[in-house]
């Protein structure tokens, strides 16, 4: 290829992506723009970024004091940190008997977690919601969590990086007295950190954002999750005043985009792993 | 000598009719073995013969179809990997990679000496003797690493070592924890040729030193010749022969056992019995000690030292045109077309003759009779009439 080629190439390509990236980040960058905007100008005819007036010191007061968002996001966090840490917990065995323990009906398990991975989890929101009931959880943190703690993404995830790892390493690991379980925890999982890694950011960006299920079993403020929180909040306390529930909103994303961004390499090389070999 | 009986006894190991097939694709075929206590064994056999399947059962990694192991005298078959004292280094050194060369070396004491709650990251070290037991991995450890020349890396990960020195870890992890017996599968087959030979050194002195049984596998017949107390054979499944490399190159139980050792190859020519003790080989006449029928046609196994340069045809002397010679410093290979072969014959010669040889000219090798080796039609050795070439049994003392 010549050399005006490919920058006419590379031009288009960067023009394809800027155009994507920016349809996807424009909701996020409107959103933050309207919580530093006081409720005069949120409608205003002339389209600006900044605002005219700084309002943000109020929008945010009012989103943190008015409603309890410090507590949405705590609900979040122990939420959110309770289902990655069983996940993790239930995942990796699975995964690792998946990939390295030779066993009769093998395949046919690995079926059932591929199925499991192609249904969507409304489709199973009725029966879950009947089997809370049943155990008497409704309007508890452990009815937000026990629906979620087997999760067949993470089990496929983690047995294609367990496949990558080669059978020696375990024999190895059988030879040196390590049982089934501690090669799972010693050996398996902390070579497969990158994986590890983009399954919690999957895992907990999903039910950081999770508004159907929340919706669905929990009443009180004491037990809700961020997303939830803020709904309410749109309800009940800002009514047509978007200033402070675009705070709240921008408040509540704020951790995932910055851990994110942090961990974005590793994201990247979890995800692609399984793939390349 | 009661004593060295129950040595004998607790670190030998017997291989009793292991068989083992994949998806019934049978690999191994009533393998049987007894290896003494402080032998150097070597598993010698072409790729995928096999020798790693039969090594990781013995280690207990792979479950055998029938057939028993005994590692001192006791039957190991129902044992988990780390209840059979037993261990292995790996052909692709397996060092877990998240973890420094101490950690690797220290996990296989640590799996052993300390109970579960103290092996626990915060909870272990406020438990009493964690410590104590904990400074004496530690110590064995750097024993053992001062030992094998790797003191100076305890602290690196595996990904930042060279291949000698990933090697020489593996060995370590293998060690420190004083097995009764060592498998080595291929060890020096990820090596350069010069280290390979540097290690072959290290670990037959290794051997020497820590005087305990070890099955090395490989599919180098050199590594199998300079390291071994004995060699078994593996080819199909099988094993061919088992016998000290000596006997092996100078009397293979079979040719494939006589093709598979020694090099340059040994020269196989088809031949015709033409009377009691006279054989017609490449249109010459050769006299053999066998009692053959006459008219049966055998296989004549002859190593190219085993040729030398003659004046004039005569008996026992083969005629063919010079293809080219070899010269690599020490020895001068003569590679020579002889009449009924498609191959070249190679003849071993001294080095000083190296001027007298032309391409194409006609040559005249003299075979030492006495070194010759016949097989039969099915590719077994035929022994001979008198007992000059001893038979088997005999060497195995
Ligand atoms: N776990 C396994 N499943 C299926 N086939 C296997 C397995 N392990 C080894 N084999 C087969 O057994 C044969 C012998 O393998 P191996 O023991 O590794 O040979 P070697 O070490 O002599 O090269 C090979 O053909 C290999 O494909
Ligand atoms: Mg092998």
């Amino acid at each position: 290829m010549t050399l005006p080629m490919k920058i006419l190439a590379g031009a288009v390509r960067h023009a394809i992506l800027l155009t994507t990236g920016s349809l996807v980040l424009a909701p996020f960058v409107w959103m933050v723009s309207l919580s530093l905007k006081p409720p005069a100008e949120l409608f205003s005819s002339s389209f600006t970024l900044l605002p005219q007036h700084w309002f943000a010191v109020e929008n945010y007061a009012r989103a943190l004091t008015e409603a309890p968002l410090p507590r949405y996001m705590l609900n979040g966090v122990i939420v959110c940190a309770a289902i990655l840490l069983l996940q993790i917990m239930i995942c990796a065995p699975a995964a690792y008997a998946l990939a390295k323990v030779r066993f009769a009906g093998r395949q046919v398990m690995f079926g059932f977690v591929l199925i499991g991975l192609l249904i969507p989890h409304q489709v199973l929101a009725l029966p879950l919601f009947i089997l809370c009931y049943g155990l008497g959880i409704f309007n508890t943190y452990a009815a937000l969590i026990f629906p979620f703690v087997v999760s067949p993404f993470g089990i496929f995830l983690f047995r294609q990086f367990f496949m990558s790892i080669p059978d020696d390493i375990v024999h190895a690991a059988r030879l040196d007295g390590l049982s089934e379980l501690s090669i799972v925890w010693r050996i398996m999982l902390p070579m497969s950190l990158p994986a590890v890694l983009a399954f919690s950011i999957v895992s907990v960006v999903s039910h950081w954002n999770d508004l159907f299920w929340p919706l669905l079993v929990v009443r009180s403020q004491e037990f809700m999750p961020p997303s939830l929180g803020i709904v309410t909040f749109a309800n009940a306390e800002a009514g047509n005043d978007y200033g402070p529930l675009m705070a709240g909103a921008t408040v509540v994303v704020a951790p995932l985009v910055i851990s994110f961004l942090a961990a974005q390499r590793w994201f990247i090389e979890g995800l692609t792993a399984g793939s390349i070999k | 000598m009661a004593t060295q009986m129950m040595r004998n006894a607790l670190a030998g190991v017997s291989i009793h009719g292991i068989s083992k097939s994949f998806d019934s694709a049978p690999i191994l075929n009533g393998i049987s073995l007894d290896i003494r206590d402080g032998e150097f064994l070597t598993l010698l056999g072409p790729s995928g013969c096999g020798k790693s399947t039969l090594l990781r059962i013995i280690a207990g990694l792979e479950q055998q179809d029938c057939g028993t192991i005994e590692v001192a005298g006791v039957k190991v078959d129902r044992l988990r990997p780390k209840q059979r004292d037993v261990a292995m280094v790996f052909q692709s050194y397996a060092l877990y990679p998240h973890m420094t060369v101490s950690e690797n070396m220290a996990l296989p004491l640590k799996m052993r000496r300390l109970s579960a709650w103290q092996r626990l990251p915060v909870i272990g070290a406020l438990l009493p003797k964690t410590c104590a037991v904990s400074a004496e991995i530690k110590t064995e450890v750097v024993r053992t690493a001062k030992a094998l020349g790797i003191d100076h890396l305890l602290a690196h990960k595996p990904g930042q070592l060279s291949g000698g020195q990933r090697q020489r870890v593996a060995v370590g992890r293998a060690m420190v924890r004083h097995p009764a017996v060592f498998l080595m599968d291929e060890p020096l087959s990820n090596l350069d040729a010069k280290l390979r030979v540097q290690m072959r050194g290290e670990i037959k002195e290794l051997h020497r030193r820590l005087g305990v049984t070890f099955i090395y596998v490989t599919h180098d017949q050199t590594e199998a010749m300079t390291m071994s107390d004995r060699i078994a054979v593996m080819l199909n499944g099988q094993l061919a022969q088992v016998a000290s490399p000596r006997q092996i190159y100078a009397c293979p139980a079979d040719r494939r056992v006589a093709e598979l050792i020694g090099s340059p190859k040994i020269n196989l020519l088809e031949a015709t019995a033409r009377s009691e003790g006279l054989l017609t080989v490449a249109g010459s006449a050769l006299a053999v000690d066998n009692k053959l029928d006459s008219g049966s046609s055998v296989t004549l196994g002859i190593r190219p030292e085993s040729l030398q340069p003659a004046e004039w045809a005569g008996l026992n002397t083969l005629t063919g045109r010079l293809r080219y010679v070899e010269h690599v410093g020490a020895d001068l290979f003569a590679h020579v077309d002889v009449p009924g072969s498609s191959e070249p014959l190679v003849a071993r010669l001294p080095v000083e003759l190296a001027s007298n040889f032309q391409s194409d000219q006609i040559v005249h090798l003299q075979i030492r009779r006495e070194q010759v080796l016949l097989f039969s039609a099915d590719g077994r050795r035929v022994s001979e009439g008198d007992a000059r070439v001893t038979p088997l049994r005999s060497y195995a003392q």
